[in-house]
């Protein structure tokens, strides 16, 4: 158990990959076989990160990993400094955080898939580029070095993409494939050019290193621009959101949680370039007030936006575009005040993070739901579907535990952490709570609407209750959601608060690990 | 116990089940104190549309998708006109957006201390 | 001989004029051609900056006296393109399906996912 822990770093990145690039070949023995063996290497996954995470909240500091070195990470120059050369893995409380994040998304989505293929070929290379993706955000959550957060951002982007447009006989998903590649990469080019104008002023691609010597000259404000925009659009932020619904839209059901776990793993790249990268070198009520800004835009032109459209995964799309809006505003406010320190931004920080998990928990409860209602009604519209209440109890159940949660009624975790972000952002300024909490009434709205047109109504004939494959992640899902909202003061003290704080306070602690004192 | 304390207030949720059930108890005991005799699945279960009969297809009164919510869109016209021909779903009207926001955030990074 | 900053100033010509390409021109694979430029002047920025002026190859066997260029930034580049090379790949399969399904590569056209 002690082997797993000290290489479950790397093992998570690893194992996944692996079973990526192994999954056609397994696949050749059956379907049986190929879902038995992704099952398998998914909960091994899970596992890993839940031992990583249980020993990095009892660390109290951040875990180095170092890949390919026993003897220390220095290689000593002729001056005598010691320069780290090697890539590190660097998992502090928050990195830990994300990727139990990522494990509890990955393993719904998975599990989900396996039914949702039961009827179609094809699946081999599906899961194949599933477990790619979710090897590829592990690693974008899991590294401490900028040009290695790259590549993962690069490999997420193309088993994204290609889980996209894998439909190819379906016409707007090669649309959509288009699209949100075109834009992923340039994203990305211009993360790694940022990376490179780093690399060429400071002399090191480590996070640790380049954090003790990164001030605020041009070249870094240029390079905090590029970085700071590039991952907004990632995560989806306003106005750099009109990917996201085409994403969310075309790729399969199941797919979209996970893609969900992708923007989610983007929003933590920006974040910790924000606050250890950058730290308070450049004036963070510049960049707190510039992370509102894009939170206000999200959370209103999201969920607005949200109430008029006519398909469903577009629908549900908007309001995962809106709920990043909540996250951006909880961070923002903590980052605008992080100089100064009052209480109410340590708690922002709080909601925005714990908002995270809760966005990922029932976002892809309504991303698989709504697989589930597309499957039963065999249409996408909502002005053409109706009445799956009468036979489809189950589900209808989760999609309404999902909706409640989402838009923030108690006693749901939706509220938990949508409370602490009102309360901490309307001391920084009352319109952003008056905002915020709008949009969640408006956010509602809108699952009444989707409600009442796909699951109210005349019984329609020959709609069965879904499959069990397909119901029992959303079960596990649902529970996830109802326990984080009955007992939020566990999970906060035990895994939000030890998160937030990393990046609130812990950006010395984070250099110290791998620098030294 | 394991609630949750921002600066102002505090969410128990525990607390908040307990009220419920508590409100449900006294809302299931004032039920028990009505009359016994009313049963499902005849004439006293149907519904009242004014003398006249249920239509025999239903389906025509389902309230739709985009019926549901008109008078609010309506009411948000001006809004919704300008931002959705906003959202047109060409490639480059994106990257268009995407270099603008970059321009937008050199200029206050270059502006702030 | 001293390059100064020539080849700076030809990566952001690059960068720019792929960005140009990408914001400017409606067809898809002049898209994706922009993409490619920008990617190309990104890559020359990078090795361009572990050029040592009068520097030799990074390679310590048989190696005469004198600086050497810095090795990480072709690592990366090396990285960055064949990262660069799979994007493109996927970009173009993604325009061949575009084509088949709607029968033209104007991106002006190709917007059925609006709204």
């Amino acid at each position: 158990m002690n082997a797993l822990t000290v290489h479950a770093p790397v093992l998570l990145v690893a194992v996944p990959l692996l079973g990526a690039f192994a999954t056609p070949l397994v696949g050749r023995f059956g379907r049986s076989a190929r879902n038995v063996f992704v099952g398998s290497v998914i909960l091994f996954t899970g596992a890993l990160a839940g031992l990583m995470a249980a020993h990095v909240f009892g660390l109290g500091e951040p875990l180095v990993y170092v890949l390919g070195g026993a003897d220390g990470f220095g290689v000593p120059l002729p001056s005598g400094m010691q320069v780290p050369v090697r890539i590190l893995f660097e998992v502090d409380a928050m990195s830990a955080f994300m990727a139990l994040i990522t494990a509890l998304v990955a393993l719904a989505g998975t599990w989900y898939s396996f039914s949702y293929w039961r009827e179609r070929s094809g699946g081999d290379l599906y899961h194949s580029l599933l477990l790619l993706l979710t090897a590829g955000i592990f690693g974008m959550e899991l590294t401490g070095d900028m040009f290695n957060f790259f590549v993962f951002l690069e490999v997420t982007s193309i088993a994204a993409c290609g889980l996209i447009g894998f439909r190819v006989w379906l016409k707007h998903s090669q649309e959509a494939g288009f699209k949100v590649m075109a834009l992923y990469t340039l994203s990305g080019i211009l993360v790694l050019l940022a990376v490179g104008l780093l690399y060429g002023e400071h002399g090191g691609l480590n996070i640790a290193y380049l954090a003790s010597r990164v001030g605020g000259s041009l070249v870094d404000r240029i390079a905090l621009g590029l970085l700071l925009t590039g991952l907004a659009m990632k995560a989806g932020a306003v106005p750099l959101h009109m990917w996201a619904p085409d994403a969310y839209g075309e790729a399969p059901a199941p797919t979209s949680a996970v893609l969900v776990a992708n923007s989610q793993a983007s929003l933590y790249g920006l974040f910790r370039i924000l606050f250890t990268l950058y730290g308070a070198t450049v004036s963070v009520g510049a960049l707190g007030w510039i992370l509102i800004a894009f939170a206000l835009l999200t959370i209103a032109v999201g969920v607005t936006m949200a109430l008029v459209q006519r398909d469903i995964k577009r629908l549900i799309a908007y309001s995962a575009v809106s709920q990043i809006g909540y996250m951006l505003l909880g961070v923002g406010v903590g980052l605008a005040v992080s100089v100064a320190r009052p209480e109410f931004g340590r708690t922002a920080m709080h909601g925005g993070i714990f908002h995270m998990l809760n966005d990922a928990a029932c976002i892809g409860l309504l991303f698989l739901a709504s697989g589930a209602v597309i499957r039963a009604s065999g249409t996408r519209d909502l002005n053409k579907m109706g009445g799956l209440a009468h036979r489809m109890g189950w589900t209808t159940g989760f999609f309404l535990i999902g909706a409640l949660a989402l838009a923030g009624v108690p006693p749901l975790n939706g509220f938990a952490s949508k409370f602490l972000i009102y309360e901490s952002s309307f001391r920084l300024s009352p319109i952003l709570a008056v905002i915020a909490i709008l949009a969640s009434i408006m956010l509602l709205a809108v699952f009444v609407k989707v409600f009442q047109a796909a699951f109210l109504g005349p019984p329609p004939d020959g709609v069965t209750e879904t499959p069990t494959g397909m119901l029992v992640p959303m079960a596990v899902l649902a529970v996830a959601v109802v326990l984080l909202g009955l007992f939020p003061g566990f999970f906060i003290d035990r895994l939000v608060a030890p998160a937030a704080d990393a990046l609130w306070s812990g950006r010395d602690i984070y250099i110290r690990a791998i620098l030294g004192g | 116990m394991n609630g949750i304390s921002s600066g102002f207030g505090a969410w128990n949720p525990i607390a908040w089940v307990l009220l419920f059930a508590g409100v449900f108890a006294i809302a299931a005991l004032v039920r028990s104190l009505g009359r016994v005799d009313s049963k499902r699945n005849t004439g006293q279960s149907k519904v009242f549309l004014s003398g006249n009969d249920e239509p025999a297809d239903l389906r025509g009164l389902h309230v739709r998708g985009d019926h549901l919510y008109w008078g609010m869109v309506e009411g948000l016209a001006g809004y919704y006109r300008r931002v959705r021909a906003l959202h047109t779903g060409v490639i480059t009207d994106y990257v268009a957006w995407f270099v603008g926001v970059l321009g937008l955030v050199f200029v206050i990074l270059a502006l702030v201390r | 001989m001293n390059v100064g900053n020539v080849p700076f100033v030809v990566a952001a010509l690059l960068v720019v004029l792929g960005l140009y390409t990408f914001l400017f021109k409606r067809n898809l694979i002049k898209l994706v051609i922009g993409i490619s430029l920008i990617e190309t002047g990104v890559n020359l920025f990078l090795v361009a900056l572990g050029y040592r002026t009068a520097g030799i190859a990074p390679i310590y066997t048989l190696a005469p006296a004198g600086r050497m260029v810095l090795p990480t930034p072709q690592a990366l580049t090396l990285t960055s393109i064949v990262i660069g090379l799979a994007t493109t790949a996927l970009l173009l399969s993604f325009a061949v399906f575009v084509y088949r399904h709607y029968g033209t590569l104007d991106a002006g056209k190709i917007k059925e996912l609006q709204g």
